[in-house]
């Protein structure tokens, strides 16, 4: 008997290459397209109203393009686990499918949904079509580890096949003789709901300048490559003051989302390069936001603490302050830097901001000025950002607050010149902050430094008008790059006087993309040694060497009292033990603040705990002698003690 | 009973329960259950000393009398531990709770003083203030203090400075971990609990007083009573030191090796003290150059004559500037030979001012530029590279380098450039080199394989 099948939508809002959705239909007697969504979770979660449009927007189109192939989409109100068991019987389901998640949280719901699918008797059919390649086969490629730079990303999947093209769209002919069977009262059951359904209050809200959906995306698309074509360069586009601006041809929201397929951008993309550059095979640099995207997917899918930095393995805790006043002038564009105020200004209002944007604006909140910790950031984004997904979100805060991934961190974005050099006219600025509007292109970045004759003709004084800059750059900027260097120089066990060289990563050479000591199996001698060393003998050579940056994979190797030595850190509230260790330890290993001079092998140096280095030069310098004399003293003190 | 307490304010806040053992003698069989300590929580954080007598007892398969272990190997095992465990550990009898109190562990104590609504960060146990205040004072040698942004917190580490009365202390740290709260204790009480500090332990060696309100009296007490000893002061924006309050102390600590200042307070005068034939060799001068508004601060020049004379007399020093200026407060720097070795640019510099970097700058080892205009700084690179010698680092963010200046900058300087970090969007693909071409013609220079920094496009 031809089986009933349920499409279960998540991501992947779409009928073009859906390979899950195509798998529901084929052969089946009925198919019905679900979309779960709870009302009362839509209004105390913290999505904003632009996203809950955008989704909403996403699943309209979707069922006008089912009902072109007489299909509905049901949005279902509940939960999936509560709901599945009462559909699979009132519908006489035999066949779930869905599109494979690879979030650590999606996989763990749909492992639950599959175990209640199966013992309802309903086979499971999941699909990868949300990237481009299976991020367990580059992991399993990289040693079990996922990669955690770019560059070895990249490497990595030169070594892999092409990702498989996009399959057909679901179409009538492919449909055959399923059917979706659609009841009178569809609309008031199963139809997709306004966003005043949902508690949102739309009174004067502006219209979408992203609007949801396939088909928008697919117009997107074309428009995309057609520019592209026309240009005929496919370098990265040089950023000016238009690149700021919501793009008719940007897509990233329409592949959060699912409306577009990654694949079939990929592959376009392909085409188009071969058609101009006559048939010579592209580089990996015509995908890069793909890449970047899929280097994401694959650094969270392991880690369900990848979106904070307490117990994630990858992440250098860094002593962040705490500052929720801050964070709120931040968040609500009240720095008194127009350049930042007027890009948060664009976020909240339109619900994208180009990629240098969030740049400067990262880099503001945490280790550029702010000194606020990432995950509050964060968590603003994923209120505000169309494009925000967890595993994107997450890896690129860390990355922009330099709290992973090994990158530089002597590039620290200053909330005047940046913007100045990007938009020196302030057209941006004029844009989003009408209340600059007045101000000459020479003071709108920094108007606080107008004279008040300026100010005055501006019709803005600054301190009442608009507000006064919140942080002295200079003097803040100069603290922070001082507090990341000397973090990164515990996690690199360097201790010379240069910058660059207190990132715990190396060009090594050796052929596997420069930076990547860290991969099982291809790490240097020194890096696996220090891994399985007796207490305190740290791989790495003593003079000017840096020991491998493998301290950041090395968190559950838990019997390593060489790092232990200090006292009694740690955060708050650590839920798991064994990475609470794992961190505690990195965080014990970067929070040493040390006068970054090759000291002299003292016993014990100043400052904080010490690192592995430190502690084997104490050794080495602790010659026979020096361990008599210690004893010696430690047994008259033992007797003192006894004494009283 | 002092095993209690300790144990009690170590182990409330790791969050594991305290092993309770029999005190006294205490015998250890192969297959005891003897070891509690090997159960549940306390199991992960088990040190590895433990474990590893475990496995050695194992082995011989006899019975070892744990408590008569000589003091100097519990000593030994203790220096590995934490001071949560070592304070679990010395719970367990009498002559382990001994050795917790021995002065070799409690030379180094970093005091962590945080406020919740602040930071994320703990503090450091009340109870174990005190009992270093009371037992443990005159052991401590190396003493830091890690503050929030919480003024509290900075006053709460005054308030432990100011009890610090019998100790010899060698290197104090005061450290802000997040804004500066130092700045906000009022300057009276920062300064005399410093000083009490400084008559106290007449042997202080390292300070490292960045961002505090230290000011010229407190320096000229530190002087009076360690000018011996003080081999490293670091005080970065420190507002209420003047140019003579440092120059006091380089005229009588002759063995001051590392100095860390603001650039308003480096003078003629302090560089030819420094060089002075009884001072030592320098090693290490940092110097920070800061503006926040363009044109407030006028920056004076200092001669070559006295750039020279600190390296007549410290050949091998490393001078390091930090500059965060306007591009048009550059004018009093580099216009004569510097001595300078690691320079960054923290804002926009000049393309002049690249420039005279590498007219002036012989003895230039790392150079960090975070942002220039958007003119190519080609020439100005091969210039560098024609001039320093010695560089072996160099980073570059927003600015901007046509792909075959690059190359030839990288072709002059070949393998002697250890660090190159050069984000991606710098380099301009002109008619000879496209992006893709690039990485493989530096890395043929360079001899390893080299790579642009990348940012996400997200």
């Amino acid at each position: 008997m031809a089986p009933n099948s349920i499409h279960w939508f998540r991501k992947g809002l779409r009928l073009h290459d859906n390979p899950a959705l195509r798998e529901a239909a084929r052969g089946a007697c009925t198919v019905r397209c679900v979309y779960f969504l709870d009302p009362w979770f839509a209004g105390s979660s913290n999505l904003g109203v632009n996203r809950w449009r955008f989704l909403l927007q996403c699943l309209e189109d979707l069922d006008a393009n089912l009902q072109k192939l007489n299909s509905r989409l049901f949005v279902i109100r509940g939960q999936p686990a509560n709901v599945f068991p009462r559909l699979f019987k009132e519908w006489k389901i035999s066949r779930l499918t869905f599109e494979y998640d690879s979030e650590p949280f999606g996989k763990e719901r749909d492992a639950a949904i599959k175990k209640l699918a199966t013992e309802a008797g309903v086979e499971v059919i999941v699909k990868i079509s949300h990237t481009l390649y299976d991020l367990d086969r580059i992991i399993e490629l990289n040693g079990g580890q996922p990669p955690l730079t770019y560059k070895r990303f990249q490497t990595l999947i030169s070594r892999m096949d092409p990702p498989d093209p996009p399959v057909e769209p679901l179409s009538e002919a492919f449909m055959g003789g399923c059917v979706t069977p659609v009841a009178e009262d569809h609309a008031e059951k199963y139809g997709v709901p306004s966003l005043e359904e949902l508690g949102f209050d739309t009174e004067g809200l502006p219209s979408a300048v992203w609007p949801g959906g396939e088909t928008e995306a697919l117009t997107r698309i074309e428009r995309h490559l057609e520019r592209k074509a026309w240009v005929a360069n496919f370098e990265r586009p040089r950023m000016n003051a238009n690149s700021l601006l919501a793009s008719p041809t940007g897509l990233s929201p329409y592949l959060r989302f699912g409306c577009l397929s990654c694949r079939l951008f990929y592959f376009k993309l392909t085409d188009l390069y071969r058609k101009v550059k006559k048939n010579s095979w592209p580089p990996l640099s015509l995908y890069g936001q793909l890449l970047w995207r899929e280097f994401f997917y694959t650094a969270a899918t392991t880690n369900p603490r990848f979106d904070r930095m307490e117990g994630n393995p990858i992440c250098v805790r860094i002593p962040w302050d705490r500052n929720p006043e801050a964070l709120a002038k931040w968040a609500e564009a009240k720095t008194g830097f127009p350049w930042i105020d007027a890009i948060m200004t664009q976020l909240r209002q339109e619900g994208w901001i180009h990629h240098l944007a969030r740049h400067a604006v990262a880099c503001f909140l945490t280790r550029g000025d702010l000194w606020i910790n990432w995950e509050e950031g964060m968590k603003v984004f994923e209120e505000l950002l169309l494009d925000a997904d967890w595993s994107v979100n997450a890896g690129s805060w860390m990355w922009l607050s330099c709290s992973s991934f090994f990158q530089q961190f002597f590039h620290c974005y200053c909330p005047v010149g940046f913007g100045r050099r990007t938009d020196p006219n302030g057209d941006f600025i004029r844009r989003y902050l009408p209340v600059l509007r007045g101000f000459p292109a020479k003071y709108i970045y920094d108007p606080w430094n107008a004279p008040d004759s300026v100010q005055a003709a501006a019709k803005c004084i600054v301190g009442i008008h608009y507000p006064r800059p919140m942080v002295n750059h200079a003097e803040a900027s100069r603290l922070n790059i001082e507090r990341m260097k000397q973090i990164y120089q515990q996690l690199s066990r360097y201790r010379g006087l240069g910058l660059l060289a207190s990132v715990p990563s190396n060009h090594h050479g050796n052929g596997n993309g420069g930076l990547m000591a860290y991969s099982p199996g291809e790490q240097p001698a020194a890096a696996a040694v220090s891994a399985a060393q007796a207490p305190g003998a740290a791989g790495g050579s003593v003079t000017g060497g840096k020991g491998s940056g493998s301290i950041l994979l090395n968190f559950d190797s838990e019997d390593q009292p060489g790092l232990s030595g200090g006292q009694q850190h740690g955060y708050h509230g650590t839920a798991d033990p064994g990475q609470a260790t794992a961190s505690q330890r990195l965080y014990q290993a970067c929070s040493s603040h040390e006068f970054a001079v090759p000291q002299h092998p003292g016993r014990l140096s100043h400052g904080g705990p010490s690192g592995k280095r430190e502690r084997e030069l104490e050794r080495e310098t602790m010659g026979d002698g020096d361990t008599h004399t210690s004893s010696r003293k430690v047994q008259r003190h033992s007797s003192e003690v006894s004494g009283k | 009973m002092a095993a209690a307490t300790t144990v009690n304010y170590y182990t409330n806040y790791s969050g594991s329960r305290p092993c309770r053992m029999k005190r006294g003698r205490l015998s250890i069989k192969p297959d005891s259950e003897v070891l509690p300590i090997c159960d549940g929580a306390v199991k992960r954080r088990r040190s590895a000393a433990v474990g590893f007598l475990c496995s050695q007892s194992q082995q011989h398969d006899s019975v070892e009398d744990w408590g008569n272990l000589p003091h100097h190997v519990v000593l030994h095992i203790f220096q590995y531990l934490s001071l949560v465990d070592r304070a679990r550990a010395s719970s367990v009898c009498r002559p382990w709770n001994d050795v917790f109190h021995i002065p070799d562990l409690w030379r180094r104590f970093e005091f962590e003083l945080n406020q919740p609504a602040t930071s994320y960060l703990k503090s450091t146990h009340p109870d174990l203030i005190q009992q270093i205040i009371k037992r443990h004072a005159q052991h401590l040698q190396y003493v830091s203090f890690k503050v929030d942004s919480c003024t509290e917190s900075a006053e709460a580490a005054c308030d432990i400075l100011s009890q610090l009365v019998n100790c010899t202390i060698k290197t104090l740290g005061l450290i802000s971990t997040a804004r500066p709260s130092f700045m906000n204790v009022s300057q009276s009480h920062f300064v005399s609990a410093l000083t009490v500090v400084f008559v106290n332990s007449k042997s202080l060696s390292s300070i490292k007083i960045d961002d505090t309100p230290v000011d010229d009296p407190s320096l000229k007490v530190l002087v009076a009573n360690n000018s011996d000893t003080l081999k490293l002061l670091k005080m970065s924006s420190c507002p209420h030191v003047s140019p003579a309050g440092i120059l006091c102390v380089a005229d009588q600590c002759h063995g001051l090796r590392e100095l860390a200042l603001n650039y308003h307070l480096l003078s003629d005068e302090l560089l030819l003290a420094l060089s002075s034939e009884k001072h030592v060799h320098l090693e290490h001068l940092r110097i920070d150059v800061v503006s926040e508004n363009p044109g407030q601060t006028q920056f004076h020049t200092i001669k070559k004559s006295s750039w020279d004379a600190v390296v007549h007399h410290s050949p091998k020093v490393n001078i390091v500037m930090y500059f965060f200026l306007y591009e048009e407060e550059f004018d009093p720097f580099f216009c004569e030979q510097t001595p300078v070795t690691h320079l960054y640019f923290g804002r926009a510099v000049s393309k002049e001012m690249l420039g005279r970097i590498g007219l002036n700058c012989p003895r230039l080892v790392e150079l960090v530029v975070c942002a220039n205009g958007l003119e190519p700084l080609d020439e100005e690179l091969i210039r560098i590279a024609e001039r320093c010698k010695n560089l072996t680092a160099i980073g570059l963010g927003e600015c901007e380098v046509t792909c075959s200046g690059f190359i030839e900058f990288v072709k002059m300087c070949g393998s002697r450039l250890t660090q190159l970090s050069i984000m991606e969007e710098v380099l301009v693909p002109d008619n000879s080199y496209s992006l893709e071409q690039i990485h493989n013609e530096v890395s043929k220079y360079l001899g390893r394989m080299w790579f642009p920094d990348m940012m996400p496009t997200w």
